[in-house]
């Protein structure tokens, strides 16, 4: 029999809400909340032996003292487990979740599922794959769940299924729900590529236009905006996934993987001078931004369109991210911010700059 | 509206208004030419930007700056 740990948040607990946010971890014996249905579904040849929760606020900075929870959980005096690889008092697996899309809840369990892989044992966390800390996981196995809690039913089928599966040692798939990064691995193909290419092809003359070995990601329909009416009166903004900030980058913008995006002032600036602007973005040579930051943030120009009455005015800040290899949860959460606070602050339309 | 060079990406994406710009690491400007060509060319993206702005378009639409405004 395989003893799993189940991570939970304060409100799955049945502790609290909001004001409950900021409880440190806690420690119960046996399945809570939403692992008496997981218990149910896993059977008996498996037992959550104990369950933590933390309150949302504090989980994702406190990982390390979970995990320590985690460990001191002491099944059968601690002397180990029937499965093999299991560490840790006889704890085989530390499940985590489902968190559906809610963003610091998500946080922690990917966090959890990573350090708890870190830790020896098998881990496995449950979100929705919108949700921002999918990306934390790491290559620590991730399914997923539905968007919200009204989905629970189906999202701890899922969580079942690939627990049990994980128990028997078997990789995790698309096919399990597996989601976010997927590792590489190394496997012997039953034909050999040559084959597999034709087979492919006449899979897809036979009329499957979808059918292929790596399945790329899925990006959104975008519905466009409507035509600026009089660019003469408009505000417009520029903003830039660049990474181009002052040139001590007094925000620590990422250089690569952006968890955020920074907002400075231009108003009173004419242009941008080399020397005091720096692009710290990841994946290109910056040197060519760094002589003229122009080259990033169009400004002088900008300056040129208002001046000529091409535009109204131009708003008083850019906006600035890191777009390289950024998450597409993450990107999709900037563009919406983006977008609600320029239409906030007056501005009618955007001009992004993208390396 | 969008100023890149990765055109192919940002239809993918669904960007709905896109101006072709000449390189990745620098989407408003052209290294290879004089200052004052440059600034020139940075304009006539900027142009065609606003364009690309006053313009409907239902689906991913590329504003290609005309060949021979270019510097």
């Amino acid at each position: 029999m395989a003893n799993i740990v189940h991570y939970i948040n304060q409100f799955f607990a049945g502790v609290g809400g909001e004001d409950s946010a900021g409880s440190g971890p806690t420690l119960v014996m046996g399945p809570v909340g939403p692992g008496r249905r997981l218990a149910e579904l896993l059977g008996p040849e498996h037992e959550i032996v104990a369950t933590v929760w933390c309150g949302d606020d504090v989980a994702s900075g406190i990982v390390p003292a979970i995990i320590d929870l985690i460990r001191s959980v002491d099944v059968d005096g601690g002397v180990g487990s029937d499965v093999d690889g299991g560490v840790g008092g006889g704890v085989d697996l530390v499940a985590a979740g489902p968190a559906f899309t809610s963003g610091r809840y998500g946080l922690a369990c990917a966090r959890v599922a990573a350090a708890a892989h870190d830790a020896g044992w098998l881990a496995v966390a449950s979100m929705h794959e919108d949700n921002p800390g999918l990306d934390e996981a790491g290559a620590t196995p991730v399914v997923a769940s539905g968007e919200v809690a009204r989905r629970m039913a189906p999202s701890l089928d899922r969580l079942a299924g690939a627990v049990t599966k994980l128990l028997r040692h078997e990789p995790l798939t698309a096919a399990d729900g597996r989601i976010g990064k997927l590792a590489r691995l190394t496997v012997m193909a039953d034909a050999r590529a040559a084959e597999r290419a034709v087979d492919l092809a006449l899979v897809r003359l036979a009329g499957d236009h979808t059918a292929t070995e790596i399945p790329l990601p899925r990006f959104d329909q975008v519905t466009p905006a409507a035509p600026v009416e009089d660019l003469t009166t408009a505000m417009v903004a520029l903003v830039t996934e660049g990474g181009l900030v002052p040139d001590d980058n007094p925000g620590a913008l990422e250089s690569a993987r952006a968890t955020r995006w920074l907002r400075y002032p231009i108003g009173n600036l004419d242009a941008l001078m080399a020397g005091e602007w720096r692009s710290i973005h990841g994946g290109f040579s910056t040197a060519y931004a760094n002589d003229d930051p122009h080259r990033i943030l169009p400004l002088d120009v900008g300056r040129q369109l208002v001046a000529d009455g091409a535009v109204g005015s131009l708003f008083a800040e850019y906006f600035v991210t890191t777009g390289n290899g950024t998450s597409v949860a993450n990107a999709r959460r900037f563009g919406i911010e983006w977008a609600a606070d320029l239409r906030h602050s007056g501005a009618r339309a955007a001009i992004l700059t993208a390396t | 509206m969008l100023l890149c060079n990765l055109i192919s990406i940002a239809e993918r994406v669904g960007a709905p208004r896109i101006v072709p710009t000449r390189g990745i690491p620098y989407p408003t400007g052209d290294p290879s030419l004089t200052p004052e060509a440059e600034k020139a060319w940075r304009r006539r993206l900027l142009d065609r930007a606003l364009e690309a702005l006053a313009t409907t378009v239902h689906q991913p639409t590329v504003f290609e700056v005309p060949e021979e405004a270019r510097a």
